[in-house]
């Protein structure tokens, strides 16, 4: 790709997440907690995309992330891809993987549920990875994986 | 010790449940003992339920246990703003089993992976009634001498009575044929029905309740059509009487059956079926305290063995 063409700055070493839905940008940013790094990040969205219409992409300096910390994203940008960079080139692609247990993401939405009621942290069982249905650990309610509210 | 909680009906297998009836049986031949003389056992209402309380209550003190707790939540912290978990570390400084009842669902399964104690789940919201389904499975299980292959009759709202739910769940490893008898609106929910055919049970549907389906069962298990779950009033005033079981339905009933009821019935069981033979929801509450009895058996680890050969009875 010619540097008129390339999106935004490349990165040395780090992680580039592309093919983020544009809406959910930031959310990927928050799930992942990137405010907290104090390495550099370019957030970008609004960019043209064949796969998700307008997409998002986010490049982190000099940081990679677990398979764990990845698979949260499975709520948001299920098929984002993380390109793992070494020394300017694409060392290796990684896609989100739908997580057996999601704690502390996802919000239940029962409002009766003992996680809206008592400060505490929220579990998630992934029932159905196909069809993405998760069912909250305490009141058992059933919810969407693509209709949740993530925790604030 | 490993701590045994009794917070899910689901979480037990065959065996267990098996072993829990049986330890209930012991109790039911000696229900008074001092099996569980100098223990503390508290009991938490956040709201009320003078049945369900009264039996665990009465299942610790024939036991030889005593009682802390409270029966209306506006009387303890709660209201001064406490967290569940705050309450909960703090009663298990005073007592070796937990009892509560909440109206929040969840709270039970929480509350035990907060409590150094074991805690009893009687009742969370509209989520789980483990205690009384597992007095259910006694009631089938005495009457009928076995739990295996039976045809149970479901009645009334099925959609909502989360001891149907239960009841459902629980009878998975037993092999029973249902017939789920609801009006429309409180038909049991798609997600049951999934659960029916995932393990293989064997169900029909009903909209009519009759003297032949009756003659089908060897369990009747009724529950109550309440106003409040309707959201059209009309449709509750059609159904309201449909599902009234009355002294000349059962006619043709085996012999063997017997008639069930979570309790407190309004009118779905006419009075004139109590003085009938099949009619057994008031020995089924009764049973509650033997089920309840077993349940605080299995929380401090006490074995089928050591009740059996308990030199406490009285």
């Amino acid at each position: 790709m010619s540097k008129k063409e390339r999106l935004v700055a490349a990165i040395q070493d780090g992680t580039v997440i592309d093919h983020i839905p544009a809406a959910k940008t930031f959310q990927v940013a928050n799930l992942l907690q990137l405010e907290r790094l104090s390495t550099p990040v370019t957030i970008g969205y609004n960019f043209t995309s064949n796969k998700v219409g307008r997409k998002g992409i986010i490049k982190v300096s000099n940081r990679f992330f677990t398979d764990a910390e990845i698979s949260h994203l499975s709520v948001v940008a299920p098929n984002a891809v993380l390109n793992i960079i070494h020394d300017y080139e694409v060392a290796e692609k990684k896609t989100v993987r739908t997580p057996d247990e999601l704690r502390g993401i996802v919000k239940c939405n029962n409002p009766k549920c003992i996680t809206n009621n008592e400060p505490t942290g929220t579990i998630f069982h992934v029932v159905d990875k196909s069809e993405g249905i998760l069912r909250c650990h305490y009141c058992e309610k059933e919810q969407h994986i693509d209709q949740v509210e993530l925790c604030k | 010790m490993e701590k045994h909680n009794f917070v899910d009906i689901k979480s037990f297998d065959k065996q267990q449940l098996l072993y829990l009836i049986e330890m209930a049986r012991e109790f039911e031949r000696f229900p008074n003992r001092e099996l569980l003389k100098g223990r503390v056992i508290a009991t938490l209402f956040y709201e009320p339920s003078t049945r369900t309380r009264l039996s665990f209550e009465t299942a610790a003190n024939r036991l030889g246990a005593r009682i802390i707790g409270f029966t209306d939540a506006k009387v303890s912290s709660v209201s001064k703003g406490e967290t569940l978990k705050d309450t909960i570390l703090m009663v298990s400084n005073y007592a070796d089993i937990i009892v509560m009842r909440h109206h929040i669902e969840g709270a039970a399964q929480y509350a035990a992976e907060v409590a150094p104690v074991p805690i009893v789940n009687a009742g969370d919201g509209a989520h789980q009634h483990p205690s009384q389904c597992l007095l259910d499975l006694y009631s089938i299980a005495q009457t009928q001498g076995t739990l295996e292959n039976l045809d149970i009759c479901l009645v009334g709202d099925l959609k909502y009575g989360r001891t149907v739910h239960s009841l459902l769940m629980a009878m998975r490893h037993f092999n029973p044929t249902f017939h789920f008898i609801a009006p429309k609106e409180l038909a049991m929910p798609e997600e049951y029905k999934i659960f029916c055919s995932q393990n293989g049970i064997r169900f029909e549907e009903h909209h009519d309740f009759t003297p032949e389906i009756i003659s089908q069962a060897d369990i009747l298990y009724m529950t109550r059509v309440q106003r409040e779950r309707f959201s059209d009033l009309m449709e509750y005033e059609q159904v309201k009487n449909v599902y009234i079981l009355r002294n000349d339905m059962l006619t043709d009933a085996r012999e063997n059956m017997k008639i069930l009821h979570p309790l407190p019935r309004v009118n779905e069981i006419a009075y004139d079926v109590d003085e009938n033979p099949h009619a057994y929801y008031i020995q089924q509450a009764k049973n509650g305290l033997f089920a309840r009895q077993a349940i605080f058996a299995h929380c401090l680890g006490i074995t089928l063995d050591e009740i059996q050969a308990d030199i406490t009875i009285l």
